[in-house]
């Protein structure tokens, strides 16, 4: 193939474009392999894992870290290494569903407030801004006090906080170009609104869409992390690595081990979101460049 | 700028109605029976009904809503079950200590953060700033409990620098006044109590301070490294200005913009995380009490003190934004 094929070929996918300028930078290759990793362990958790994350030993209290308990045991006697490798599921999928949550809702409250404007925006954008009147954590904390304290109603809560940010990056997106020639030439063709909305309005959004769902995903674990500390999120004897923590409260004295590792695995997993996120915003993006 | 103001304070008032309402709707959706939890299991039916006719549970929801209304406007935010205390006073009586283990987080936040941020921008590259922007990276990674945790195994368990917990020790000879503990102990000339009562604040207010720092970093050093490539600062160097004037009268002054932007941002970061960090280092503020509200089921506890973390940061945001006024003279509010 000659050079200048090459270069011709390089500029017909911006997607393509993107995920080679995101293979280049060093923090992009960094979370992406953070969260390969991340997938993987949880995957293969049952062949990983040396011991059952939820078996207690009373014989085996409080060990230290040795070469049978690699990361020592809790208060119960479970094995950490096996806690924290089977909490990698639950901080993942809490992660990936709340995320999901507040995509559909925050995509949809966006593209309709852009795109149909007038009243109904005025309706939708004002009670975004309530929502963004509150901490979002203690938003998170009031809803989960509503529903009760399950990892399930956490995940709800934490959705519920993310669909404004979403929203707003839509609607302005969709705003941005929604007057330009092309849609206008679409609709003069016959497009209907769910086609111009769809195919493409919704594109145009897609870059800080898929920057902010990243973003967002680290602070979704984080977020979970902290509900299911203060014991609003998932319940004992579940593995999530907040929770763990919660218990290990109690045995900092004795057992220092307890609490230092899932606060590392917790920060392993958001960094490596937080990482791709930044890699991504640079590869799709360069205006948005250290911001 | 009279105007503008007045005219923010108004457009304010849509949005704590929205808020009352988001609130009110949050716990009166909550299944479950104040009635039955402040009477308990064994509470007999004609004890319940009266005590639900006496809270007006019976009457329906826009009735129960417009009497919370009007209280609301009177400050009645109902009573404590946990105390019979107004809530009003309840969180009167722990605000204070929420308020000043925010500000020192600010302090400890703003102080490191945007001092390394203009470090890190003009030694850009340097192992200092490759360090601190790592630093920053992780900062905004960690849960601040676990960084409390943290905290509290090494400073006060290892090493038994600082206090574990509470804000000050016992058998000194203090009196609170407005409950902010710095304050009344500097208003009555106590320095023994001062000190205490800073030796108790450090471990909490650094863990919570801690991650708005790394933001703050990061944002400082970034707005720096935008202002530093402008014309206007080649003129300031080639003029022979001193470097130092350049850095913080001609580049930080036009950086300031998206710095207190972020300050203010991380003002609702502190507040969520006061929550966190409170219950770590039982500091018995308003995040703590709200905690322990919900584990009590103290409904009207729960619904006040959303409601006024709420109303504080609504006021924050409000502040910040008056403020871009001051230093950037280019902002002019119509």
């Amino acid at each position: 193939m000659s050079d200048k094929n090459k270069v011709m070929k390089k500029n017909t996918n911006p997607w393509f474009e993107a995920w080679r300028r995101l293979l280049q930078s060093k923090i992009g290759i960094a979370g992406l392999g953070i969260i390969v990793f991340l997938i993987v362990v949880a995957a293969l958790a049952p062949v990983l894992a040396p011991y059952d994350p939820i078996k207690t030993d009373i014989l085996a209290r409080y060990r230290a870290p040795s070469s049978e308990h690699l990361l020592g045991t809790d208060g119960l006697g479970r094995d950490i290494l096996s806690r924290i490798i089977y909490g990698s599921r639950i901080s993942l999928q809490v992660g990936l569903l709340s995320v999901a949550l507040a995509l559909v809702f925050g995509v949809s409250f966006g593209l309709i407030a852009g795109f149909y404007g007038g009243k109904l925006d005025m309706a939708i954008m004002r009670f975004m801004d309530i929502m963004l009147a509150f901490p979002s954590i203690l938003l998170a904390i009031g809803i989960v006090a509503i529903l009760g304290p399950q990892l399930k109603n956490a995940m709800i809560a934490i959705g519920i906080i993310n669909v404004p940010r979403f929203a707003r990056i839509v609607r302005s997106s969709v705003l941005s170009i929604k007057e330009s020639e092309y849609i206008s030439a679409a609709r003069a063709l016959g497009a209907g609104d769910l086609r111009i909305i769809f195919k493409h309005l919704l594109p145009n959004a897609m870059a800080p869409l898929i920057v902010q769902t990243t973003l967002s995903i680290a602070t979704a674990i984080l977020e979970a992390a902290a509900l299911s500390f203060l014991g609003l999120g998932a319940q004992p004897p579940s593995p999530e690595w907040g929770a763990m923590l919660s218990d290990a409260r109690s045995s900092l004295q004795k057992a220092p081990w307890v609490a230092t590792f899932p606060g590392l695995a917790i920060i392993f997993g958001v960094l490596g979101f937080n990482l791709l996120g930044d890699g991504l915003r640079d590869a799709l993006d360069p205006k948005m460049k250290n911001v | 700028m009279i105007n503008y103001i007045i005219k923010r304070l108004l457009a304010l008032i849509p949005i704590l109605i929205g808020v009352a309402v988001i609130v009110f709707l949050i716990v009166h959706l909550i299944p479950g029976d104040p009635a039955q939890t402040m009477l308990g299991e064994r509470a007999t039916t004609e004890a319940l009904q009266r005590l639900r006719e006496q809270m007006g549970l019976n009457d329906p929801l826009p009735v129960q809503f417009w009497r919370y209304v009007k209280d609301l406007l009177r400050g009645d935010l109902g009573r404590s079950i946990m105390s019979n205390n107004p809530v009003s006073s309840e969180l009167a009586q722990r605000f204070p200590a929420t308020l000043e283990l925010s500000f020192f987080a600010m302090m400890f936040a703003v102080l490191v953060g945007v001092p390394a941020g203009i470090f890190a921008s003009i030694n850009q590259n340097s192992w200092f700033d490759n360090l601190s922007m790592l630093i920053a990276l992780i900062g905004v990674s960690m849960p601040i409990f676990w960084l409390g945790l943290m905290f509290i195994w090494l400073f006060a368990v290892e090493l038994g620098w600082f206090p574990p917990s509470s804000r000050i020790g016992v058998g000194l000879n203090f009196t609170p006044i407005t409950n902010l503990y710095v304050l009344d102990s500097i208003l009555q000339l106590n320095f023994n109590a001062l000190k205490n009562v800073l030796h108790h604040l450090v471990l909490p207010a650094v863990a919570l301070g801690t991650i708005p720092m790394a933001i703050i970093a990061r944002m400082t050093r970034s707005s720096m490294l935008e202002v530093l490539k402008k014309d206007f600062i080649r003129t300031a160097y080639a003029k022979g200005l001193m470097k130092k004037i350049v850095i913080f009268k001609h580049a930080l002054k036009n950086a300031m913009v998206p710095i207190i932007t972020v300050v203010g941002l991380q003002f609702g970061v502190l507040l969520g995380g006061a929550v966190m960090t409170e219950t770590i280092f039982s500091w018995p503020g308003l995040g703590k009490f709200l905690v322990d509200a919900i584990y009590a089921r103290d409904f009207p506890i729960v619904q006040g003190g959303i409601l006024f973390f709420a109303g504080v940061f609504v006021i924050v945001n409000l502040i910040v934004d008056l403020s871009y006024a001051l230093v950037d003279p280019r902002i002019q509010y119509e």
